[in-house]
């Protein structure tokens, strides 16, 4: 190959970064048109909706995965936006839900939180059913002699709760063993941020396994 | 000395009677099904592992491909023809056999591609919007109940069954999976078929 004059090489050097810079323009442009869309994907509610329902069941009932799935469907708006909320603050704690919340938007969430509330599908049910009755009468009755209250007084005579106070109708058998045995490890956790979830706490140590198992037998057969 | 030869004899007489008869479901699944999935049902490609797969989840499968229910490719090729004569105990105590034999990974995923398999599988992608599968498969991938073990499956079965979900087969599973996979690219596909291949 022959030498290339000096000219020859300045006008090589022009085009050769003329074509990377429109190679990288044009690489930009189809990265930011993917990206955008992505975006325009991603923060879209009914995409989100079709997320949540992919774990939570399609109707938002719940599922019984490896790990019990709680039912969303029905639940009291700002109940479910604190949760939400909660789970971004660190004030409850689930690595699993973290990620899901935490690029959240406020709108996102209460758009979700609204979303929700309105479904009503049937409980998924499958609870022992000899337990029901006990859990009836703690939940209607309270434990007097060791100070608890009936559940039914914050939480509604049918559990369907109010404001900030869930609603625990339909809620999974084993999802609220769960919530209930392990209170004070997964909720408060946040000692800068100290939330409503104190209140359960006494309730929530007081129970048995029992009495535990016969509550949440009884408030998972409720529609 | 003929007292000990004679009680021998009948010791190994008992055990035989004994073998025939618990070891039923297992000379069904002997002459039927190892020819395909492999003699310790370990699978061999395209047919999957078997052994150490949730005994739920089997039972579904052959009761859905007695039933012709589900329709993917090989099902159509091959299970339909296998379950055809099988009735509910047979079924059943398949089922109950195959999840009792212990299951070895295949370790036949691409390597590169696990970090990012596992990442998707214990955490998901929430601005993708894709659900992490531990959620219901476990941490291990085992499974539970009717939602089967994904752990140490071959690389091309779980490539192939991610795949399928959007194909427009009809599956035993319900909903969750075909809106899951929907979301998922085939490079993030690869990455969790090649994780789930190494894991024991």
């Amino acid at each position: 190959m022959r030498a290339l004059n000096s000219l020859q090489t300045i006008q090589i050097k022009r085009v050769s970064r003329a074509s990377l810079l429109a190679g990288a323009l044009t690489l930009a442009f189809i990265g930011g048109v993917r990206a955008e869309h992505r975006i325009e994907l991603s923060g879209g509610v009914q995409a989100k909706i079709s997320y949540c329902t992919d774990c939570h069941g399609p109707a938002a009932q719940g599922y019984r995965g490896y790990f019990p799935i709680p039912r969303l469907a029905g639940q009291q708006p700002e109940y479910l936006e604190n949760q939400l909320r909660a789970f971004i603050e660190h004030r409850r704690t689930n690595n699993i839900m973290f990620n899901v919340a935490h690029s959240l938007s406020s709108g996102m969430l209460s758009a979700l939180a609204g979303h929700f509330a309105a479904l009503n599908p049937p409980p998924i049910g499958g609870a022992p059913r000899q337990l029901v009755g006990t859990g009836r009468k703690i939940f209607e009755d309270g434990m007097p002699d060791i100070n608890i209250a009936a559940c039914a007084a914050c939480h509604g005579p049918n559990a369907t709760g109010s404001g900030q106070i869930p609603r625990l109708a339909g809620q999974l058998y084993p999802y609220m063993i769960k919530t209930l045995s392990n209170w004070d490890k997964e909720r408060g956790r946040n000692p800068t941020v100290p939330d409503t979830s104190a209140i359960m706490s006494p309730v929530a140590h007081s129970l048995n396994k029992s009495q535990i198992e016969a509550v949440a037998a009884f408030v998972s057969t409720l529609r | 000395m003929k007292d000990k030869g004679l009680h021998l004899a009948i010791f190994i007489a008992l055990c035989c009677a004994f073998f025939a008869t618990a070891g039923r479901a297992e000379n069904l699944a002997i002459r039927n099904c190892t020819w395909c999935h492999g003699g310790a049902a370990r699978g061999y490609t395209p047919a999957p592992q078997l052994a150490g797969q949730r005994p739920q989840y089997l039972e579904k499968q052959l009761a859905d491909f007695h039933a012709r229910t589900r329709d993917n490719p090989f099902a159509r090729q091959y299970m339909w023809g296998a379950a055809r004569n099988l009735d509910a105990q047979s079924v059943r105590n398949l089922a109950i056999y195959f999840a009792s034999l212990p299951p070895r990974a295949a370790n036949d995923g691409v390597p590169n591609l696990v970090a990012l398999g596992r990442t998707i599988y214990q955490e998901g992608m929430p601005d993708s919007n894709i659900v992490a599968c531990v959620v219901c498969h476990g941490p291990n991938a085992e499974g539970v109940r009717e939602i089967p073990r994904l752990g140490g499956l071959d690389y091309s079965y779980l490539k192939r069954r991610l795949e399928q979900w959007t194909e427009g087969y009809h599956a035993a599973a319900g909903p969750p999976m075909i809106s899951i996979a929907s979301k998922l690219s085939d490079d993030q596909i690869e990455a969790l078929a090649s994780y789930l291949s190494f894991v024991k």
